[in-house]
């Protein structure tokens, strides 16, 4: 278990201290590649609790890491293409970065101690906020400050949180420990105001990791900015460990009793993310800002699936991965988009399915699969938490849920057809950044699974996500 | 003693105020300095077992190198480097934040008087004297316009972070707390870079330049 988080570790030292500007990137893939291969045989082996129950690979993270680790490997693959295009920029915090923000995914996926977990996701903001500088232009530069800004002051509010939970088993016979397993076993004995209270705190801070409405301010101009695979790497990857922190937070709200109370504010927190995602999609002439608060509604319906529990939380369960990995096809491909356009305005790019023949219609694709359209992952998980929803008699819930959708979809379509439709004649060009194995080849591979989830779930999958959905009190 | 710890409760919460109210920028960084030097006093005094002294020297030796020290000197450098007008310029005025922020600690009191303290062995000033200061370092950061001032508001909303954390000294791991630290310092750090990065690109720390991406 170590060996998933040191690895990353030390190539990442390698990467600040080797010299070969050229070369620094296969650190990156050799990282990468050690990484999965480790969590494959973690998978397999499934070891018990290590360094005194702190990391444990539980269902949860038997679910996300593998998913993350993937989504990582495949953008690893595709940054060894684009970093070969970009030569001018020093990329040596760009590598060493992305492999601190891998092993600090990893212990936040592995956790088991709400007090490392924090230490982990801090990490995974401090590690991030530099790339997005990686244009070294104003606006990127612009994003990076707030993306810092918001997402620090997020994260000190959920350490307040977490000393809140920490208090509520401070008491005579409490737990005083911030373990899961401590605090779950404590069940009734914890403080219940302040079980509350730190949970409203963790829902802010964990929710603004996310980029829950009305916390993701700093979703558009991140996502926008940024270079495609650390987009990728946001969306797929950050933003899932935040779930994971957020279903960590729920499970020891639901042993206190405080499932209710809990429950109600993730359904109506999802919701908002979805309403306001909707409002923003329609009519938005950025492609890597309309990604953006594709993000954003995406994490309303996870949030949406936890809140409502039982089946839904599996779905959402579920839906983690197809997220993940559909995020990657569309972020991987519209850098491609942008780089050969020169341009992510909707009104320059054009006919890209003619220009790009791979990346084009994959964009499409991506966006298809994103949002719900059969036979892909998304339409299961999407179907399974509606499913959940209405099976609960949440009659509202569910129709509110399937508008939002509706209105996603049609408007999320508009951008998209226009960019990939069309002929490319007379559109800004940018020379020799058409598709290329490196750099097409990645997002194709990630559809091609997004697709294969949709079509064959092994059973073994199925039962995994209900397992983690059943740990989270559903 | 609880005398002592009374008082240094109660100049927690006055220099939360002189934050507020102060025009100098080299004025509130030494203020945020003196804030968490005061809270490196604290571990000491609050300790009710001598056999946890190792670990309470620790986290306020730690406290004091970091809060007090180390950087409120990174602040300093960085507003010399840059070269930039000395005063805090604010979105919302001193007058209105100062009320905002007695506001804050009357909220502060009322909340951890609603709250029963499962540890009735603590102090009672620390969960008002921490959320009055977390509400501090929020006020700073919305409303002011310079970059170090926003740092200043995230390092005072962090001392506030801290202080809560004293409720739970004699059980919170040691590498949590270290952990909890070195991202601050490794936060201010970052930001610092970014600081750096704004003052070249714009000529100032003012981050209503920073306004172009909107929707």
């Amino acid at each position: 278990m170590f060996f998933v988080i040191l690895a990353p570790l030390a190539l990442a030292a390698v990467a600040f201290a080797g010299p070969s500007q050229a070369r620094r990137p296969l650190a990156l893939l050799a990282g990468a590649v050690l990484h999965l291969g480790g969590v494959a045989v973690l998978w397999v082996t499934r070891p018990g609790p290590a360094l005194g129950g702190w990391l444990e690979l539980d269902p949860l993270a038997r679910i996300v890491l593998p998913m993350t680790s993937a989504l990582f490997c495949v953008c690893a693959v595709y940054a060894q293409g684009y970093l070969k295009r970009r030569p001018d920029r020093d990329n040596r915090v760009f590598v060493g970065g992305l492999l601190v923000l891998l092993s600090a995914m990893t212990v936040v996926t592995l956790s088991q101690h709400l007090g490392l977990l924090w230490v982990a996701i801090e990490l995974t903001t401090l590690s991030t906020a530099p790339l997005i500088y990686f244009d070294k232009t104003a606006r990127s530069l612009e994003a990076a400050w707030k993306y810092l800004l918001v997402c620090s002051l997020g994260i000190a509010l959920a350490l307040l949180g977490t000393f809140f939970l920490a208090l509520a088993g401070a008491g005579p016979g409490g737990p005083r420990s911030l373990l899961l397993g401590d605090l779950t076993r404590a069940g009734a004995a914890l403080s219940s105001p302040w079980v509350r209270a730190g949970f409203v705190f963790l829902l802010v801070g964990y929710g603004t990791k996310m980029g829950l409405a009305p916390l993701h301010s700093w979703k558009p101009d991140a996502y926008g900015e940024a270079p495609g695979v650390l987009g990728a790497l946001l969306s797929g990857g950050v933003t899932s460990v935040g779930f994971v922190a957020l279903a960590r937070v729920l499970q020891v709200c639901s042993a206190a009793g405080e499932a209710p109370f809990a429950r109600d504010a993730l359904v109506g927190i999802g919701l908002l993310s979805m309403a306001l995602a909707a409002v923003f999609m329609i009519g938005q002439r950025d492609f890597k800002r309309m990604l953006a608060y594709s993000s954003v509604e995406h994490m309303g319906i996870l949030t949406l699936g936890l809140g409502l529990g039982g089946a839904a939380a599996s779905g959402a369960m579920f839906h983690t991965v197809n997220n993940g990995l559909t995020k990657g096809v569309l972020f991987l491909t519209a850098g491609n988009l942008h780089r050969s356009y020169g341009s992510k305005r909707v009104d320059d790019v054009r006919g890209a399915a003619r220009r790009l023949p791979v990346s084009g219609p994959l964009f499409l694709a991506g966006f298809l699969a994103v949002t719900g359209s059969p036979p892909f992952g998304p339409f299961f998980s999407e179907f399974s938490i509606l499913n959940g929803a209405l099976g609960g008699g949440r009659w509202v819930v569910g129709a509110l849920y399937l508008a939002f959708l509706s209105i996603i979809f049609v408007g999320m379509g508009a951008t998209v057809l226009k960019v990939v439709l069309g002929d490319p004649a007379g559109a800004p060009e940018v020379k020799a950044h058409g598709d290329s194995w490196l750099t097409a080849g990645p997002p194709l591979f990630l559809m091609a699974v997004v697709l294969l989830l949709g079509l064959f779930l092994p059973r073994e999958l199925a039962s995994l996500f209900d397992a983690a959905a059943a740990r989270v009190g559903g | 003693m609880s005398a002592w710890t009374e008082m240094v409760f109660i100049l927690v919460v006055v220099l939360d105020f002189f934050l507020l109210a102060s025009s100098r920028l080299k004025a509130v960084i030494r203020a945020a300095a003196a804030q968490g030097a005061l809270l490196a006093v604290l571990p000491l005094l609050l300790a009710s077992h001598a056999a946890e002294l190792g670990h309470v020297l620790a986290l306020s030796v730690g406290a004091l190198v970091v809060k007090g020290v180390v950087i409120p000197w990174l602040l300093l450098w960085a507003i010399r480097e840059a070269a930039i007008r000395r005063e805090v310029e604010p979105i919302v005025g001193f007058i209105p934040s100062l009320i905002l922020g007695g506001l804050g600690v009357a909220l502060a009191f009322a909340f951890s008087s609603a709250m029963p303290l499962p540890t009735p062995e603590k102090h009672d000033f620390i969960v008002p004297t921490a959320l009055s200061t977390v509400w501090t370092g929020l006020l700073l950061v919305v409303s002011r316009r310079k970059a170090v001032s926003q740092v200043i508001g995230f390092l005072v909303l962090e001392n506030g972070v801290f202080v809560f954390g004293l409720l739970l000294s004699d059980f919170m791991p040691t590498m949590v707390e270290a952990g909890v630290l070195l991202d601050l310092f490794a936060a201010v750090f970052v930001m610092g870079i970014v600081m750096f990065h704004i003052n070249r690109e714009f000529s100032s720390l003012d981050t209503e330049k920073l306004s172009a991406l909107k929707d």
